[in-house]
Parts: structure tokens; sequence; C-alpha cells
């Protein structure tokens, strides 16, 4: 201690070491971060068990639905009737966003007037954009949905409503359309929902 | 503080002396072989995977030792698997008890477990046994309940040839027991490399400082 | 921009004791400035600590504590969660270089007389920390459910049976079972991942709390508090923790690291001392592997458990033995009665007595690693210790200077010759 009057301290170079040492503290600890950061992204098996589902959509008939597990979540593939497609382009004003610009709802290969690949056949998340329930199918024109109901789905929690395609009607509680997951067909009647790469599959 | 160092060098030897046990011959393990590993997964997956499951490996970490996704679908996968399936098997556990005597257990750590130095001794150490059931018995695990599934090889391979086979198995069941082990030592490279830096920077900040004490 | 920190740190100290805290334990805690190589070991039990209880966490995210599931959850770490194999080595070599790290702690507790007066509390805390890491370890080591996990654990549970009248009913409890099992494991992971972690870290800041009271001993062995500067208070032997010791420490926090690096990188296993190949075979209640031995932080308390022999036909001795060959420790203040405190002015006695413990510890511990036949038996010809297991007796041997030098203490270190002790510390 009472040395420390006499010496002159290189207040320069202890500076520059205590940043250099700071700074590779610094850089050390962020390296440590990684794996303990990286250990709670979803794992191998949660990657293995949300892996692209394939599905044979020969057997749903025009009217039909046939959901289906994809990383855990309801995917509907609907096949409509000619009469189901006609109603799609009817009732553009009473819905929220009729022209599909909110694009993060669909792939942009989905951006027609049925949102899906094939006219006829549209895929999508089942999952309520309101708050994460999964609304009911209501596919049939009238019934208890009333008089001027042209089909879709009904969400049971706070009453939102969907046309067939997935397209919210004003008034819903929901605010964006339901989400079409990136697909894509393997043959004619085999669809790939989760993966939309080209190439080989 | 000197004599209890040399007492404990006059230990040493002893220690090491009583950890000598049966001698068995090195396995020529290479984990930077990809071809070795992939002969190696591929005689695993036709011959072990009948009857041995290895339930905590995915298939498609086989990318680990240099095959494409497809190539694994194409080649290795049976009807119906995905490529991030485990590797199960179908057998069910209590009929095969009933046929061996034991379940075949899960290999997934088999070599962590026994050594690759034991397997490799084991899969070449099959000889007939009459009084065996299977009519096999083995060196290194007496009286052993499975058969020697690699007899066809055995039989119509040069022993040389035989013994490149088991490598190769052996090689990929040390890799299968520890996937990490493909990039653990690299990565340890580094961190010593990054640490050795430090020290030189501590060291140096420490003298700096302790130039006021001394 | 300094004066908004200033007045921040004032809104903060007008609440909370934030710079009088720093200043009580950092840069105006005055250390011994002669501290040695030995002294490392504190500030580093302190980062394995960490090390341990952020890998813990992380561990429990994946890990299953369930019978069926808790073997295969641990490779499933291992495997498909990214990082998780580093995640699980930094935990499985933490638990031994956190014996290491303590063995040497204690080690300059005996060198320099750290359990003596006025630290005698520090010292009880310490001993207190012992235990409860040797809690950990026990409790630990049963979670990856492998072979060693389940006998181990099953033969350690089965030590309290020995205990005369209640002992099978105490067992039966500990275990929640008839043999070790799934609510034993379920049991195991709450001691191991809250219950003794909360007992452990309150026993650290008691530990440092007491130490700072009284202040740090040196290699010396002398109270720097007795010789201030008149003016200041400040003691003349003393420098600032901080700067002076974080420096030093941060540098052998650094070598510290390059050696755990080394085992979590490129030995993980350690030849199978700190990772059991027999631990990568699914616990199994009906086959006992054929050797089984504790790990190596326990192998020489488990040489004393065998080296006692029953008697009366009870294993209860050979119980009290081990427990106490531990328990022992806490004592040390009261049977040390030497009138220095450091090696460097104690005479032959004290030093030839700490080198024979040392002996004893290490050949216990390597023996304990072993199966007691490993050096074979003595001839039958030979008068008493014939036909007996030579591991035994040697252990035997070694477990009575083990004792001794405990027992002996307050005979031994009271007549030593010592040397005169200096009143300010050597360089």
């Amino acid at each position: 201690m009472a040395k420390q009057a006499k010496q002159q301290v290189d207040q320069g170079k202890r500076n520059f070491l205590i940043a250099a040492t700071a700074g590779m503290g610094a850089v050390g600890a962020t390296a440590v971060a990684v794996p303990f950061v990286a250990s709670m992204l979803p794992s191998e098996r949660a990657k293995a068990a949300g892996a692209p589902v394939e599905v044979d959509i020969s057997k749903v008939a025009p009217g039909e639905m046939l959901p289906v597990e994809w990383r855990g979540k309801p995917v509907w593939v609907v096949h409509l009737t000619p009469e189901m497609k006609a109603s799609l382009g009817k009732h553009n004003d009473k819905l929220s966003d009729p022209m599909l610009e909110v694009t993060s709802q669909q792939p942009e290969y989905c951006k027609n007037a049925t949102r899906s690949l094939k006219p006829d056949v549209v895929v999508m998340v089942g999952i309520c954009t309101h708050l994460g329930c999964s609304p009911t199918a209501k596919l049939q024109a009238g019934g208890d949905m009333g008089a001027d109901w042209t089909g879709g789905f009904f969400c049971p929690c706070h009453g939102s409503k969907f046309d067939l395609a997935g397209r919210v009607f004003k008034g819903s509680p929901a605010p964006k359309n339901l989400e079409v997951p990136p697909h894509k067909y393997l043959s004619d009647t085999v669809l790939l929902i989760g993966d939309d790469s080209k190439g080989t599959a | 503080m000197k004599n209890l160092l040399l007492i404990l060098v006059l230990l040493l030897p002893t220690a090491l002396l009583a950890n000598e046990s049966i001698h068995m011959e090195r396995a020529p393990v290479n984990l930077d072989d990809q071809a070795s590993l992939q002969r190696g997964a591929k005689t695993f997956i036709n011959y072990c995977l009948n009857c041995h499951s290895a339930s905590a490996m995915r298939y498609n970490r086989l990318q680990d030792i240099g095959l494409t996704n497809e190539q694994i679908k194409a080649n290795l996968l049976l009807a119906g698997e995905k490529v991030g399936d485990t590797m199960t098997v179908a057998m069910n556990a209590k009929e095969a008890k009933v046929w061996f005597g034991a379940a075949p257990p899960d290999l997934s750590v088999e070599a962590r477990a026994r050594g690759a130095d034991w397997l490799y001794a084991y899969m070449r150490g099959f000889y007939r046994d009459d009084t065996r059931p299977t009519g096999w018995n083995n060196k290194v695990f007496d009286k052993v309940g499975m058969p020697h599934v690699l007899y066809e090889l055995q039989a119509t391979l040069k022993p040389a040839e035989y013994d490149a086979v088991v490598a190769d198995l052996v090689n990929y069941m040390v890799y299968m027991a520890e996937p990490a082990k493909l990039v653990r030592g690299n990565l340890g490279l580094i961190v010593l490399l990054f640490l050795g830096v430090f020290f030189v920077l501590a060291r140096a900040l420490k003298k700096e400082f302790w130039k006021d004490i001394h | 921009m300094k004066n908004c920190m200033k007045c921040m740190l004032d809104w903060v100290d007008a609440r909370f004791p934030l710079t009088s805290n720093w200043k009580t334990h950092l840069s105006e805690y005055y250390a011994p400035k002669n501290f040695n190589f030995w002294y490392y070991f504190g500030s580093l039990a302190l980062l394995v600590l960490v090390i341990q209880i952020v890998t813990g966490i992380f561990l429990t995210m994946h890990y299953k504590p369930e019978a069926t599931m808790a073997f295969s959850s641990v490779e499933y770490i291992m495997r498909d969660v990214t990082g998780g194999w580093i995640i699980r080595y930094m935990h499985s070599t933490g638990a031994s270089m956190f014996f290491v790290v303590v063995y040497m702690h204690m080690f300059r507790g005996l060198l320099y007389g750290s359990h003596r007066n006025p630290r005698e509390l520090i010292w009880l805390f310490g001993v207190g920390i012992f235990l409860c890491l040797m809690g950990e370890a026990f409790f630990g080591y049963l979670l990856p459910w492998g072979q060693m996990s389940y006998w181990g654990a099953q033969v350690i549970i089965n030590l309290f049976t020995s205990i005369p009248f209640v002992g099978p009913d105490i067992s039966e409890w500990l275990r929640g079972d008839y043999v070790v099992s799934d609510a034993t494991l379920n049991r195991f992971f709450a001691f191991h991942v809250i219950a003794l972690p909360l007992v452990l870290l309150g026993l650290v800041v008691a530990h440092i709390i007491a130490l700072h009271e009284v202040g740090s001993n040196n290699p010396d062995g002398i109270e720097i508090k007795a010789k201030k500067d008149p003016k200041t208070h400040i003691p003349l032997d003393g420098i600032p923790f901080h700067p002076y010791y974080t420096v030093k420490d941060i540098m052998g926090v650094v070598v510290f690291l390059i050696v755990f690096a080394s085992v979590v990188f490129f030995a993980p296993e350690m030849g199978g001392y700190f990772l059991e190949a027999n631990n990568f075979i699914p616990a199994n209640p009906l086959v006992t592997p054929p050797h089984i031995a504790p790990v190596w932080y326990f192998t020489p308390y488990y040489s004393i458990l065998r080296a006692v022999p029953p008697i009366l036909n009870s294993q209860f001795p050979g119980v009290v033995a081990m427990g106490a060959s531990v328990v022992i420790f806490a004592f040390l203040p009261w049977l040390d009665r030497s009138p220095v405190k450091s090696i460097r002015y104690r005479g032959p006695l004290y030093k030839r007595w700490l080198a024979a413990f040392v002996v004893s510890f290490l050949v216990l511990g390597y023996l304990g690693t072993e199966p007691s036949n490993v050096w074979g038996q003595f001839a039958a010809s030979m008068p008493i210790i014939g036909g007996a297991d030579r591991a035994t007796v040697v252990a035997r041997f070694f477990m009575a200077i083990y004792f001794a030098f405990f027992l002996l203490m307050p005979w031994y270190s009271k007549r030593d010759t010592t040397k005169p002790v200096p009143e300010r510390v050597t360089a």
C-alpha cells in the first residue's frame, strides 16, 4: 500500500488490460450462453414430431373435410364442391381481408380466390387467429348458423366466423384470416403439409 | 511435503498394475473414417437392428457421418419409417425373452458400457458349442443367448475381410454411443485456444495491479 | 452522464446498502497480502457452485424423474437437445471437480490452521457445506438411473438397515418402497434440485459472512488485524480484496477453466472415474454389476465402512465408523492444541501426522475403488492375519492412522516443538 505513492502507475496500460480482460470475459460468457440458449429451442425429437406430414386426399369427397395433425396443431383439408367454390366470390364486402392483404396468413402461391394450390382443395391451420381456439366446421350453408350462412367455420370461444377459404367475416373478434400452412403436392392425391420446398421429396 | 510426494510416486505403480484385466485386442476405432462408419451403419441396420433397438439414435442423425436424408430413406429405412424416427425394433420384448432367454438389450450406448475392444472381441469370438440352445458360444461372453448373426459373413469372407466388417461395425457403434464425439474435440481445441489467450491477458492484468504490492 | 450514474446510485443507496456492501465485502475488505496457491480454491468452489446450479437448471428442463424414462431422457439430452451434451458434461464434470476443489480447500485449512480461533464457526459452516455436498452428490448420482446409480443407492440406503431396532423401517421410509424404485427416484430428484441446494446456498452465505466478520487467515497463520495503521485503522499487511484479489482470482479461474474444459471436451468419462461404464446400462433391479464401487470422492469413507469387521453380526459399527470419519472434521478446531496455526511454524510431529493422514486418505480412496480381494490373501500360515484379504488389512491400518490423526491431535499438537511466529506476514 505504502509503495503506491512511490511508484508511477501506468494508468493507460492498466485501463487497456482491464478493457481487454473484460472484453475477453464478455466474449467467453456469450459463447458459454450459446448452448444454454440453444438448448431451449425445439429438440431433434420435437423437430421429428413436427416433420412435414404426408396426407392421402383421394378419399376426401367433395363437401367433406379431413382434419390432420401437424406440429400438434389441427390442419384442415377441405374438398370444395362447385357450389361452395362459387359462394366464395359472393360475399367479399362482408370480409375483413377479402383480397388477402395480410401476407403472413398464406404463402404467396395461395394468394388466389380459394387460397389454395388446387382450386377445389383448401388447406388451412384450424386455429382461430383471435386467441387460439379451434373453430367448429359448419361447412353446409344455412342450418343453425342462419339463412345467410354460406358455409365456413365458427369459433365457439368468442364467436369468430370464417368462410370456407378461412377468411374472417367482419365483426368477428379474430383480426386475421386463418393461416394457410406451407404445403405442396407430391402427386395428384398426396399432399405434403409443412414443406413447400422445390426439388425432390 | 517432499516425503509425501515420494510415497505417492511409489504407490502409483501398484495402482496401475492392479487395473490390468484380461487382455483384449485393441479395436481399430477411427471416427474420422466416414466410409467405415457408413459401412458399419449398414451392417448394424441390416443385422443387429432385427433384434436389438437403438432407441436413442435417430436415422436422420446419420447425416453426421456423411449420408443425406435421401440416401438414408432409400437405403436404410424400412417401409413406413420416417427419417426422424429412432431405431426401434419390431420384435416383441416378451417373445424375445422366450426365444433367447433374455430380451436383447438396446444398443444405443452399448459401446460406452462395454467398450470398443470388448465389442470387437465379442463379434469375432463366436465358436460352435452344441451344448448351447443356439449352437453357439462366445469367448468373451460365456453362455451368451445371442446366436452368431454374422455367421454367413464369417463363413464366406477371408478372416481379414471379416475382421474389417466387424471393425466397421464397432466403429459405427462407438460413434452411435456418443454422436457428440465427432465435434467434441474440435470445439474443445477452440475453447482451450480462447482460454489460453485469456490466461495471458489475465496474468498481465494481475501482474500490473500487483506491482502496487510487491 | 457521470452525474446521472451518481444520482442513481444515491437513490439505490438510500434504499439498499449497495455501496456499503461493496465496500465491506470487496473494495474495503482487507485480505492478507501473502495468499498463495492454496487460496484460490475458495473462490473456485463458488465458481463450481454457480456452474452446477446453472447447468442443473437447464438439465431439469429436459430430464424426466420417472423410472421408465430417466435413463432415456439423459440420452435425449446428450443427443436430441441442442448443446445438451455440453451442459450435461459440464454438470457431471462439475460434480467431480467440486470435490477436487473442496478437498484442496479443506487441506489448505489443515496446512495453515484456518479452523483455529477465531474461525471455528467458518469451519463448522464449511463442514456443513461439505455434508450438503455429499448429499447432493449422492442424490444426484441416482438420477441417470444406470446400474451404478441404482445399486449405489441400494447399498447406501441399506446401510441404514443396520441401525439397531429401527433400521429396516428407516430404509423403507427413505426409499418409499421395498426396493429402490420410481418413488425413490422422484424424491431424490426433489432433494437434489431444491431441498439441498437451498440449504447449501444458505450455508455458503453464512460461511462467507463469518469469514468477512473475522477476516481471512493466511499462510503465516497470524492475525493481520493485530497490526493496524494508527491513522487509517487498516491492517498493515492487508490489501483491499478488490482489485488485488479479484484480478488474481480471475487468473485462477482461467487456469481452472482450462482444466475443466480439458475434461469436458477431451475426457468427460475421465477413465471411468467421472462417468462409469456400468452406468451406461439402464438400472436393472434383478442384476447387480459384478463390481460396484462408489464414485471416487466417496471411496475413502467407503473403504472405512468395509474395513470395520461386523461385530455381533451387525454392520452397524462400520456404518458408525464411516459416519465418524466425515463428522470428525467438525471437531478439528477443538482437537488442535498447537500454540501456532500455520504449518510453517509447527514442528515435525504435526508435519508427519498430516503427511500420514494425506497418505491414508489417498490409499483408502484407492482401495475403495477396488474389490477387497484386489491384492489377494495373506498365506494361511501367517499369525493373526493368515488368510485375510491383504487389501482389507491395509485398509484397517490406514483407517487407524486416519482416526489417530484426529484423536491424538490434542496430544501431539501440544507437545510439538514450534518455531517463533513473526509479527508481520512474510512475503
